[in-house]
């Protein structure tokens, strides 16, 4: 029954133009033979033709424009004095003697357009005359199309200033009379669409069906529903609302409309029709379209009277649109030259705004949180435009936003994304994080955000100063920070701990880890201020993240160290600044004594080992050992992984080699350790390597080093025995003789300590050990290892280039024989 | 003619947030053929950083290495030069070059890149080049004070290699070269 509806509606409009057509021919050839009587009387009936009640509003449309086009060919030949051989006036009245009172009115309106133009009367009593007469069709559509017509005909003829219409009697108050009154009832008409009775189309449909179908229709007819029905006419009214918007934009394009005449008129006007009609449709349609078709200086003049209006509109109608959409073009505007602003301060367009945002908030309690968000997030684009540098401003906004929020509990869904996006845009502003940190009511918006949300937000605030490498210079700044990416740097007390990917948590971890590195002060004293609040924060972390933060605050802190170290050696007596190495070595072995709670022994004896290479810089022999200290204490008891004890060896033995601070007794108590250590270490071939590394021990380059070569000597021999045991025990276990690897890197060692000028070492020993090696490559149980013969021809190539060298280095190595 | 990119101790995020600006511009994919890192990267975001510039990705096992699959040591074949790779932290004294001498006669390599000193270096000796390409970021060492972020950029082409070093100091990027040519009979 619906698709036979529009193919009936099909059908009555290639009726009605068929209608239209036939009779316009007949009017044209009455206007052919110059016979006034006969063309109006077809013209009429032509007209009837938009009597109809079928049509949509799309299809009206169709046959109105065809009506129209021979309207236009009808008023040309009106035009035409000698042609219709009676005065403008007499054919006035003619035409009032149609039937019906559409078509009258249609042909009033074409012969008005002509009387204007002739100007035999003062256009604005016509005009009145016409828009006062139009009130007789109180049809919705067909009254909407008529006095759009009658818009269209008197769009050039209005009396603006400048024009040819202008008179004594003619003003431009008289034209914004006119639009403004067609305007205000098409309006009428158009809001009473809304409600309009469709009976009459039933009937006709009723006829259609026979008797027995009477019942059936009805049933169904039922069905459509008040719903279905709503949204019908929701759909046809938007079809048409253009033609009531045309009338605002005639009036904008009314140059005699200056900004007074505006404020004082035009606009209260159409404000007054705005909030009259109570139709929300209209309502947020005409708002958007004032907001749009007026300039924008007009706007900012009038913003109050504007702003006033909203919250007397339905509570229904989109209003954070529209606000939206005028702040928007109030950016642009602001945007667009820097010579308005001042404009805007005059006009206190923030306050104003501002103040109307709450008051919509406040009349409609119902708004959910997003609605409230979208509102504020364009009013803090508005500022961040306009008064980019008034950061109370913006702080307000924040404001205004938390006690919204409050009272709400935490935010879900489409708001979180808004309040993402309305926190970021500070961020993006201002690339410096400083001012960001300036609003005071920014940490309390964060407050509302859940969990993950929070988690996100840091992320962005980390981001922005990556970004921006801009360097956080106090500790209170710092502390602020921390504060707002609180998300991150511990666990938040609304339980249910999200099961979060660990590697998301590494990479959130490691973040916060970088941000670190960004906080710096030339000032010593302010740098350790920053390093205590950081280390405050981070304590919190627990278990989980203090691997990934505390290191870069560790290092932060060594860094701090060498620059006052430098100072230390300038400044002789003891100054009051708190910022000396021994305070940093205080807080540094605190710090890394947490992280025996994770534990991590691994990189906790990293961090130890470099602190005491620090302190060795300057000069702390108690702080250095201490470290050493805490350094062997976790070798010992909690590094039990083989291949991780021989990493922590090395690094043992590199960082002690480079120690000079050490007394005799300190000194060797920690090499004694060191050799023990290495010694017992699980794999054969590994103690052989940690032994003759130990060997550097009791041999320093440095002109005040240490340069024994008994021990040294000691050393190497102990290294050769265990591999000695090492072949061995291949050959017992494996039934072939083990890599001579070991022997070649012996070998090596003799030859550096040789060169090094270690008087112990002896080329008679030297020379064994070539023959050694050379007896254990060449013997049966040998198995073919390329690596080592690779190894040992280069170093016979490199005994060789040393004797080529010339000099005392030559005759040392000359008597080793290849 | 083979780019080599010899870059390492980069310590992100322990010791740095990140690489200089004015590098990260310079290093763009597709023009360099191998890169060799000497490791302490520290993190998986540093790796697949370096995995987008250069598919052919070498690494070896620093102290703060996040991964612990990372070799102790890795020789590779460019061209007529074998190179050796070794983060350092394993050759005493720190830095020493007799001793890194017998790593690379051990290794049996043409050229040696090793790191953890932080600190630039290109050694030239009867049986090879010795390169250390220094921090990328600048990163803070015990060893090292005042570290310039550098790394080294190796024209290889037939029996002749060409060091580019790059240091950023105050700011701007100085670069250097160093020339060395290998004699056909395995040494240079």
């Amino acid at each position: 029954m619906i698709s036979d509806g529009v193919e009936d509606e099909e059908k009555w409009l290639t009726a009605g133009i068929a209608g239209l057509q036939q009779n316009a021919f007949y009017m044209h050839r009455a206007l052919d033979s110059n016979n006034i009587k006969d063309a109006l009387k077809y013209s009429a009936q032509m007209l009837s033709e938009l009597r109809t009640s079928r049509l949509s509003p799309h299809k009206y449309y169709e046959l109105y424009m065809r009506a129209f086009d021979e309207l236009r060919k009808l008023e040309i030949f009106f035009k035409e004095e000698s042609r219709r051989s009676c005065s403008i006036i007499e054919l006035y009245e003619l035409v009032q003697h149609a039937g019906n009172i559409l078509p009258r009115l249609y042909l009033l309106c074409t012969v008005g357009s002509v009387y204007i133009k002739s100007k035999e009367a003062p256009a604005k009593d016509i005009l009145k005359d016409l828009v006062e007469m139009c009130r007789g069709i109180q049809h919705p559509l067909r009254g909407l199309f008529l006095r759009s017509y009658l818009s269209q005909v008197s769009r050039d003829k209005l009396p603006d200033i400048g024009s040819e219409y202008e008179g004594d009697e003619n003003t431009v108050m008289d034209a914004v009379e006119f639009v403004l009154q067609n305007f205000t009832e098409m309006n009428k008409l158009w809001v009473r669409m809304q409600h309009q009775n469709k009976g009459p189309k039933k009937r006709t449909d009723l006829n259609h069906f026979g008797i027995g179908q009477f019942w059936h229709a009805i049933g169904l007819s039922g069905l459509l529903g008040p719903a279905r029905e709503k949204e019908k006419r929701e759909k046809e009214r938007n079809e048409l609302r253009d033609l009531v918007g045309k009338n605002l934009h005639v009036l904008s394009q009314i140059e005699g409309i200056d900004l007074e005449l505006y404020r004082d008129v035009v606009l209260p006007r159409i404000l007054e029709q705005v909030v009259n009609c109570k139709d929300d449709l209209a309502q947020y349609y005409l708002m958007d379209c004032v907001i749009q078709v007026f300039p924008d200086e007009y706007h900012l003049q009038t913003l109050e009277t504007l702003l006033g209006a909203c919250p007397q509109l339905q509570p229904s109608v989109d209003i954070r649109t529209v606000l939206s959409g005028l702040m928007e073009r109030l950016s642009n505007y602001a945007a667009s030259s820097v010579e308005v602003l001042p404009e805007f301060v005059q006009v206190e367009a923030f306050a104003k705004l501002n103040n109307a945002i709450g008051q919509v908030i406040e009349a409609q309690p119902d708004m959910p949180v997003f609605g409230a968000v979208t509102l504020y997030s364009s009013l803090l684009t508005f500022t961040l435009h306009v008064h980019p540098d008034r950061l109370d401003y913006v702080d307000q906004i924040l404001g205004a936003c938390v006690s919204k929020l409050s009272g709400k509990g935490t935010l879900e869904g489409k708001a979180t994304k808004q309040i993402v996006a309305f926190l970021s845009a500070p961020l993006e502003k201002y690339s410096d994080i400083d001012i960001a940190l300036k609003l005071s009511n920014y940490p309390l918006v964060l407050e509302y955000l859940d969990d993950r949300t929070n988690k996100v937000m840091s992320n962005v605030i980390i981001q922005s100063i990556m970004k921006n490498k801009t360097h956080i210079s106090t500790a209170d700044k710092v502390g602020a920070l921390f504060e707002l990416i609180k998300g991150l740097i511990k666990d938040l007390d609304s339980g249910g701990d999200d099961e979060m990917d660990e590697d998301d948590f590494k990479e959130e971890q490691n973040f916060v880890a970088r941000l670190v590195q960004m906080l710096y002060n030339d000032d010593p004293e302010e740098m350790l201020k920053i390093i205590c609040t950081v280390k405050k924060h981070i304590m919190t972390g627990g278990p989980k993240r203090l691997p990934f933060t505390i290191p870069p605050l560790i290092y932060n802190a060594l860094k701090l160290v060498r620059r006052v170290q430098s100072q230390d050696e300038n400044a002789s007596e003891e100054t009051t600044a708190s910022a000396t190495p021994k305070k940093i070595f205080q807080i540094l072995n605190q710090t890394i004594e947490v992280l025996s709670t994770v534990p991590v022994p691994d990189l906790a004896l990293r961090l130890y080992l470099e602190c005491a290479e620090a302190a060795n810089d300057c000069d702390l022999e108690p702080v250095a050992y201490e470290f050493f200290t805490q350094a062997y204490i976790l070798y010992e008891e909690e590094i039990s992984d083989s291949k991780a004890q021989v990493t922590a060896l090395y690094l043992i033995i590199g960082t002690l080699q480079r120690m000079h601070t050490f007394g005799v007794e300190n000194r060797d108590t920690l090499t004694h350790k060191a050799t023990g250590y290495s010694a017992k270490l699980l794999k054969k071939p590994d103690q052989c390597r940690a032994v003759y590394a130990c060997s550097h021990l009791f041999w320093v380059e440095d002109q005040d080093g240490i340069k024994d070569g008994e021990r040294v000597l000691l050393c190497l021999k102990r290294a050769l025995r265990i591999a000695n045991a090492a072949q061995q025990m291949a050959n017992v276990t494996k039934g072939s003789s083990g890599s001579v690897t070991l022997f070649i890197e012996i070998l090596n060692k003799y030859l550096y300590f040789f060169e090094k000028g270690n008087t112990q070492i002896t080329v008679a020993s030297i020379q064994g050990l070539i023959e050694l090696v050379t007896t254990e490559m060449q013997s049966d149980t040998a198995t073919s290892d390329p690596a080592a013969d690779a190894f040992f021809s280069s170093t016979i190539r490199y005994i060789q280039s040393q004797k080529a060298k010339g000099g005392s280095t030559a005759e040392k190595f000359e008597p080793i024989k290849v | 003619m083979v780019l080599v990119l010899a870059i390492g101790d980069l310590h992100i995020p322990h010791r740095a947030p990140d690489l200089p600006a004015k590098f990260k511009s310079m290093l763009v994919p597709g023009k360099i053929q191998h890169i060799i890192c000497t490791g302490n990267l520290c993190i998986k975001e540093v790796h697949d950083y370096l995995k987008s510039l250069c598919p052919s990705l070498h690494v070896t096992r620093g102290e703060y290495d996040e991964d612990s699959r990372y070799p102790e040591t890795k020789t590779i074949t460019i061209g007529q030069f074998k190179l050796g790779l070794c983060h350092g932290h394993q050759v005493v004294p720190w830095g020493d070059l007799d001793s890194l001498a017998m790593l690379q006669r051990q290794l049996d390599v043409d050229i040696l890149v090793s790191g953890h000193t932080h600190q630039f270096k290109a050694y030239k000796h009867e049986a090879g080049v010795v390169i250390n390409p220094g921090s990328a970021t600048g990163a803070y060492s015990s060893v090292t004070y005042d570290v310039n972020p550098s790394f080294v950029l190796m024209d290889i082409d037939g029996l002749r290699v060409v060091v580019y070093v790059y240091e950023l100091i105050d700011g701007e990027v100085k670069v250097d070269k160093i020339d060395f040519k290998k004699t056909s009979t395995a040494t240079i």
